[in-house]
């Protein structure tokens, strides 16, 4: 009794069903092992039913710091990745068909080695007579060894080398989808190079520095084994509290609570970056 | 300002794309660079406006040597196959872009930029972003833009290839008129030769790289030059033969007179609407037989293949009304003819 319509419709839901049912196994391993455990983890630090744990952690002056001192590294971390990225990007998206994936190529080498590993030749690399030091007196250009291990160099250092592919690949596919047309009418309409740079590749490619920025300055921000590795104790990140109430003192409540809190912060960083960002991103879609 | 192409050579490894281009264009005329795909068109197109460095030659505009000069200090305004508007910049920003590149005060920039808005009558939408126009509107700001600065050459290319047939009919005329309008000196690529016959005072016909004929749409048709002009331009029947004692033999036709000419081997090139047919051929000095191979129905006229008896296979377009049926069927057989005046010789070469 149903008009041709509605048959049509009842048609479209069918196979809107049938791509659900195709996602399906993913989602649930992803529900079950992923979202569930999170949930719950969260869920203990309101468990007392008050919240008692973020009082706690709002009046210890020391969590407080540490998450200002996480934010500060991560926003230091974005921007020398972004500073680091953005030529790199350009250069890889202009550069012929062998260039790009030989740049690519050795970009996606890194992430076959584990981050454990890349750290620790970091320790070998940075130490006191690691191999910069080393070289540096070698060449007479230091007399004693520079302090670039625990301590924040170092940090930062290892964390701007993980992350700068997080960086470099969503600028590159930005500036990929620039209409090489563009810049160039830019020219022959009275731009220099640079200006057209600045005018039109540039505002085209930032819904890729934004996508760029908030992945790296999100990962950043609950970043573990290498600040733990190379900070030597001198450079807290909230993360390695959040460990040290849950390996040390068992404090689950508590260890939820902060985690809710960075999960918080960087929802909300998420957002702003993004909203920040949106004129961008809309002019290239 | 008039231009001036010298020479013009450029490779690309082993490939050709210019192989020594000669062209003039003098001021305030519409040049028309027709040629298919790969002909070169496009790189010539490009070393006019500097974005390709030719290996030999020189560009000249105004009398001035421009083959190195980079291209924002050519003072040549070119509207790209795909427009090119800055998606970020709303309408009056991209008409905006050259004056302020060119430091002028913000008054008068906004002042050129409503006079140019309004000469491609799209005032109204300064306030818009590109993708909230429609093709045709787009088409007309890239035409803003590339004219606002009152450059002394424009350059098109290809601009009407994304639109419908209708809108670009339309668009056609107008850039035409504009053109005229402002006395801009205009080089025009396109690979359409319909659109290349409307819109220019000559063509230039370009194959691999050489241009090989230049002249006026009228002359350039009637008169082509090569084989490959005759046969690009328009549609064409080109009836090779012999001519000895002041006529031509070939297969399918009587002799065709043609005095004044030295003997040997000869290409007639006639035209499908100077082919006539069953009864209108019975007068035509030309004269054979052939058999219907196929009829194309095409509105105002009908195009027929006709196979002549031993002979070549030729193409005829007669028109059509009420009272003018096509003049017989497939399979059926009927007379052609054309007369000698309407039959070109193409040099062979």
């Amino acid at each position: 009794m149903s008009s041709p319509g509605a048959s049509r419709r009842a048609f479209g839901r069918r196979r809107e069903l049938a791509l659900l049912a195709l996602g399906l196994p993913a989602l649930l391993l992803l529900g079950a092992v992923f979202a569930w455990p999170v949930l719950r983890l969260l869920s203990l630090s309101v468990e007392g039913g008050d919240l008692a744990q973020f009082e706690k952690a709002a009046l210890d002056g020391l969590y407080v710091s540490v998450l200002a001192d996480s934010l500060k590294v991560a926003a230091v971390v974005t921007a020398i990745c972004l500073a680091l990225a953005y030529p790199v990007a350009l250069w890889l998206s202009r550069a012929g068909r062998v260039g790009a994936a030989i740049g690519l190529f050795a970009l996606l080498l890194p992430f076959w080695t584990s981050v454990l590993v890349r750290t620790y030749a970091w320790l070998v690399l940075l130490g006191r007579n690691g191999v910069v030091n080393r070289a540096l007196r070698d060449w007479g250009l230091i007399e004693a060894p520079l302090p670039l291990l625990h301590n924040m160099a170092g940090v930062l250092v290892g964390m701007v080398h993980v992350l700068l592919p997080y960086m470099v690949f969503p600028i590159y596919a930005a500036l990929l989808r620039v209409d090489p047309d563009l810049p160039r009418a830019a020219e022959g309409l009275g731009a220099s190079s640079w200006r057209a740079f600045r005018r039109i590749t540039f505002p085209l490619s930032l819904a890729g520095v934004s996508a760029g920025c908030a992945l790296v300055f999100v990962l950043s921000l609950g970043f573990f084994i290498t600040p733990a590795l190379l900070g030597g104790g001198r450079v807290i990140m909230i993360s390695m509290l959040i460990e040290q109430q849950v390996r040390e003192f068992l404090d689950w409540p508590f260890a939820a609570a902060l985690s809710t809190v960075l999960l918080i912060v960087t929802l909300a960083i998420y957002g702003l970056i993004g909203r920040l960002t949106r004129g961008g991103r809309l002019e290239t879609a | 300002m008039e231009l001036s192409i010298k020479g013009i050579v450029r490779r690309f490894g082993p490939v050709t794309a210019l192989g020594g281009i000669d062209l003039d264009v003098a001021e305030g005329e519409f040049l028309t660079i027709l040629g298919p795909s790969g002909s070169g068109k496009t790189t010539l197109l490009k070393t006019v406006a500097g974005f390709e460095i030719p290996d030999e030659g020189a560009v000249l505009l105004g009398g001035q040597d421009i083959t190195l000069t980079p291209p924002r200090k050519r003072d040549v305004g070119m509207v790209f196959q795909n427009y090119a508007l800055f998606p970020h910049m709303t309408v009056a920003g991209n008409v905006a872009f050259p004056l302020e590149m060119r430091g002028l005060k913000r008054d008068e920039i906004r002042r050129r930029v409503e006079e140019a808005l309004r000469l491609v009558e799209l005032d109204g939408f300064a306030g818009r972003l590109p993708r909230q126009l429609s093709g045709g509107q787009q088409q007309r700001v890239a035409l803003a833009r590339a004219v606002v600065f009152g450059p002394g050459l424009l350059l098109l290319d290809e601009p009407f290839g994304a639109l419908d047939r209708k809108l670009r009919e339309g668009l056609q005329l107008e850039v035409r008129r504009l053109q005229r309008r402002l006395r801009l000196t205009t080089l025009f690529i396109t690979h359409d030769q319909e659109e290349a016959l409307i819109m220019s005072d000559r063509i230039a016909v370009m194959d691999r790289g050489r241009i090989e004929q230049v002249g006026a749409p009228s002359d350039v048709y009637a008169r082509p030059a090569t084989r490959f002009v005759a046969d690009f331009l328009g549609e064409s029947n080109l009836l090779d033969g012999n001519l000895a004692g002041g006529a031509v033999r070939m297969d399918g036709f009587g002799p065709v007179p043609l005095p004044g000419q030295p003997p040997g081997p000869v290409t007639l090139l006639v035209r499908p609407e100077a082919i006539r047919l069953a009864g209108a051929a019975e007068a035509a000095p030309c004269r054979g037989r052939g058999r219907v191979v196929e009829t194309i129905f095409l509105g105002l006229s009908a195009k027929l293949r006709v196979r002549m008896e031993d002979g070549p296979e030729v193409l005829a377009r007669v028109p059509l009304r009420p009272s003018m049926p096509p003049p017989a069927g497939e399979g059926e057989w009927l007379a052609v003819g054309f007369s000698p005046e309407d039959a070109h010789v193409v040099p062979r070469g």
